[in-house]
């Protein structure tokens, strides 16, 4: 009855996700039905908008990787905390990280100006490095995030197994730590690889000029500049084969762990004794580089508090209702997905994929498409002033559910097979068996995609701009109208705010990024 | 608290009935003029006063979002009457065949270039400029041509394929250089930092002091000066002379107010109207208010030549300059 139950909620997620992702596409083809004419800017934009994503997603996971090994095995003061502010860049509406960013390197940033007191000239990152770095600014804590994760999953009894048979550090890699990571690093990368595939704002203000030209932005000239509806949805269906070809390439890499219990006790590491001026170097460079931009966000906006608008306090309000809202139904959907694909992946391991594979694809759906095809859709039925903030929470969750996946998946994967198997044979089963042995070893991964959801719910502009009613506004739509009116400084201040309630919601559900409690 | 949302339930539904008695007029337009700082609250105000309805604006965007999102909803519109595309859409608008046409024409407007349009209304009006920071830079370039001889200059522009300032920056090229348009643009990349998406974006760049200017309107600097009281933000003047940009209202073909939408339309050039643009929306009004236009607004450069193209012209030219713009910038 309980799995019944889930079943159905898993196949009922995946169609929402479908109908988001591709119902919306062809209603915005069926407007007015002509050929699309894609010309040769649209090809090189397609050209280097997968450039940068192969490139950004690639640095990101091969920071990631020594950084997250290094947060693994090491414990020192303030851990936790670096390990949730890390998860903030990835939370930041993409221009208030852009100003950040150019904070610390653009032409009048702190690099810069230190550069200049020795006499030198000042870096210039426009251009496809300064997209490369933004991207990798962005998403490398999530990477770290997931891949830490994926660290602290291995039993650690095995790594004091491991210190018994006097293995080395090579042969520890070898049986423990290289197939944890052929199981969660695809995954990771292919997130990457999709979050920057879409990225806009990014791409326009770093990239320099039109060479760095996304096709997320030939989506938006043909939707709001040319109301070229079919080249716009010709533009989405490229993005979507370029997201399913992504998808099969790097789930058909990754293999799954067979785990054996743990205890879930941390464990003293003893094969990580050598190596600890590296893992420091390595940890301290990326707190700088993923912190002080942040920073910058923070020192700019606490000027700006008081000249912001009493209205920000509403939009605020208005976010959060949004965000807790489309948080709870990301995660319920991400849940249920992950148990039908587990539950799928024993008996028929292809349609399983499928399903992983399908449930990314929102990902890939330009948010213009998106809004664009909904408002299509319902306009005939219903005012879509009227509907505007469910269809915002179920577009948000839509969006947010990926990211929930790729935590909740390998957790409830873990606990399935450790603590599911001894639960069964003990006799429990449904509601009993999930409360009991399943429910304590998802906890942390159900939190932590709980505030990643509503956090980037928080921050999202997306379909809100179409359907927004008269005076209803949420906080991000408040600092791009601020921005849009000379109002820099409110703007700043609706940032920090902005910022502000994001990291509190990502605090709150992760406890804090206490990511190795005992439980 | 239950007891006090019922009232207060109650008490918004009961506006809505007092609202409802009255002829509603829905005005779509951009996002920062319905913003509390923006010309929005007065301006509904202010006809309210006359006209015993309810006038109710609707923010879609910017101007090329407003019109895709009339396209969309097409005849279903609740809109009644459009506020806020410039004449670089205005031929694309008028094709859609949405509009109707104006019911009298405005008459003495403070234009500097002769103006007739059976269905669109000018409500307010600017130069493309770029602007400094005169504590960062004493001598500014005189012409495209000496910006593209300061090899020190580096200037932020934005896209025209999103944003309005961008196109504009596009069509001031092509007219002030029909057959050269090319050659300017590759002489000019070297000096772009970057181009963005929005204005916005560019603004904000240019005052964190990425880049020694932007292109906005020769009337930015007034907000500086009335507004915060600094007047450090200039617009360089241009010998080519400068694009213009005018804003146009225009009443909804589909609309179920015909009469109330002609009112507004001849509402907005009127002196009550007009009188707020200047320091809430950063323009030049389409007819001066008969109070002069403010304190600060003196201090702006004029312009000798104004440009601009007709409608039909600057469709038909932005193709083409489009093209050498990418090939211009993407060497």
């Amino acid at each position: 009855m309980t799995w019944f139950l889930v079943r159905s909620a898993g196949w009922a997620s995946l169609a929402l996700v479908l109908t988001l992702a591709l119902v919306t596409t062809v209603a915005v083809a069926r407007f007015a039905p002509a050929v699309p004419v894609l010309g040769p800017a649209d090809w090189a934009a397609l050209r280097f908008t997968v450039g940068q994503a192969v490139l950004s997603a690639g640095l990101s996971v091969a920071l990631a990787i020594p950084l997250a090994r290094a947060l693994a095995r090491r414990r020192f003061p303030g851990r936790a905390v670096l390990v949730a502010l890390m998860g903030a860049p990835f939370i930041l509406p993409a221009i208030v990280a852009v100003f950040g960013l150019l904070a610390v390197w653009g032409r009048a940033g702190i690099v810069s100006q230190g550069l200049d007191i020795l006499g030198l000239p000042p870096v210039s990152i426009y251009g496809p490095v300064g997209v490369v770095l933004a991207h990798v600014f962005f998403n490398l804590p999530l990477a770290t995030r997931i891949i830490l994760q994926g660290w602290l999953s291995i039993p650690q009894e095995q790594f004091r197994l491991a210190a018994m048979l006097s293995m080395t550090r090579r042969d520890v890699a070898r049986h423990l730590e290289r197939p944890m990571l052929r199981a969660v690093v695809p995954g990771a990368a292919l997130v990457i690889f999709l979050l920057c595939l879409s990225s806009f704002a990014v791409a326009l203000a770093l990239g320099g000029g039109p060479r760095a030209t996304t096709i997320e932005l030939a989506i938006y000239q043909a939707v709001r500049f040319e109301f070229d509806l079919p080249k716009a949805a010709a533009l989405a269906v490229i993005q979507v084969m370029l997201c399913l070809g992504a998808a099969t390439l790097t789930l058909s890499v990754a293999r799954p762990v067979d785990t054996a219990p743990g205890l879930d006790r941390v464990v003293e590491r003893w094969d990580a004794q050598g190596g600890r001026a590296s893992d420091a170097t390595l940890i301290t460079v990326a707190a700088v580089f993923l912190t002080l931009p942040l920073a910058m966000v923070v020192w700019r906006g606490v000027f700006g508090l008081f000249d912001m608008p009493p209205t920000i306090w509403r939009a605020l309000a208005t976010s959060l209702l949004i965000a807790l809202p489309a948080a709870g139904l990301a995660v319920a959907m991400a849940g249920a997905l992950a148990a039908l694909i587990l539950r799928m992946g024993a008996r028929v391991p292809g349609v399983a994929r499928g399903v992983e594979a399908a449930a990314i694809l929102a990902l890939a759906v330009s948010p213009f498409v998106m809004g664009t095809g909904l408002f299509l859709i319902l306009n005939p039925w219903t005012d879509p002033f009227a509907a505007a903030i469910p269809v915002t929470v179920a577009v948000n969750a839509v969006l947010a559910m990926p990211f929930g996946l790729r935590v909740l998946l390998p957790a409830l994967r873990d606990a399935e097979a450790t603590q599911g198997r001894l639960g069964r044979s003990l006799g429990l089963s449904g509601w009993r068996l999930f409360r009991v042995a399943i429910w304590p070893r998802i906890r942390r991964a159900v939190g932590f995609s709980m505030g990643l959801a509503a956090a980037l719910s928080m921050g999202d502009l997306g379909v809100i701009t179409l359907f927004a009613p008269p005076g209803v506004e949420t906080l991000p739509l408040a600092m791009y109208r601020l921005m849009g009116s000379y109002r820099t400084a409110g703007a700043d201040g609706a940032a920090l705010v902005l910022v502000a309630a994001a990291f509190a919601l990502l605090w709150l559900f992760d406890r804090g990024g206490r990511v190795d409690d005992p439980l | 608290m239950i007891k006090h949302l019922f009232f207060a339930a109650g008490l918004t539904l009961a506006t809505q009935a007092v609202a409802q008695d009255k002829p509603v007029l829905t005005v779509y337009t951009y996002d920062s003029f319905v913003a509390d700082w923006g010309p929005g609250p007065a301006v509904e105000k202010a006809f309210e006063a006359t006209c015993d309805c309810d006038l109710q604006f609707v923010a879609a965007g910017d101007g090329a979002a407003l019109l895709s999102r009339l396209q969309l909803e097409g005849a279903r519109s609740d809109a009644d009457v459009l506020l806020g595309i410039d004449t670089n859409l205005t031929a694309r608008a008028r094709e859609t065949g949405l509009f109707a046409p104006l019911a009298a024409q405005p008459n003495n407007l403070d234009l500097p270039v002769d103006w007739s349009d059976d269905t669109f209304v000018p409500f307010d009006w600017g130069y493309f400029a770029f602007v400094y920071d005169t504590t960062r830079m004493e001598t500014p370039p005189t012409s495209f041509d000496a910006l593209i001889k300061a090899e020190d200059i580096k200037v932020v522009i934005q896209d025209p394929r999103s944003s309005t300032p961008g196109l504009g920056l596009l069509m001031w090229v092509k007219t002030a250089y029909p057959d050269a348009a090319q050659t300017i643009w590759e002489g000019l990349a070297p000096r772009i930092v970057t181009v963005t998406k929005g204005w916005s974006e560019a603004y904000g760049l240019f005052l964190d002091g990425e880049a020694d200017m932007v292109l906005s309107y020769t009337t930015s600097p007034a907000y500086h000066i009335i507004a915060e009281d600094d007047a450090t933000k200039a617009a360089a003047s241009f010998e080519e002379g400068h694009y213009m940009q005018i804003e146009v209202a225009a009443k909804l073909a589909a609309t179920d107010q015909p009469e109330l939408a002609d009112a507004f339309l001849t509402f907005v050039t009127s002196d009550a109207f007009q009188g707020i643009i200047p320091t809430t929306n950063w323009m030049y009004p389409a007819k001066f208010p008969l109070a002069g236009l403010p304190e600060g607004f003196d201090q702006l450069i004029t312009p000798e030549r104004a440009l601009i193209l007709p409608d039909s012209e600057a469709a038909a030219l932005r193709d083409t300059a489009l093209a050498e713009w990418l090939a211009a910038l993407s060497q």
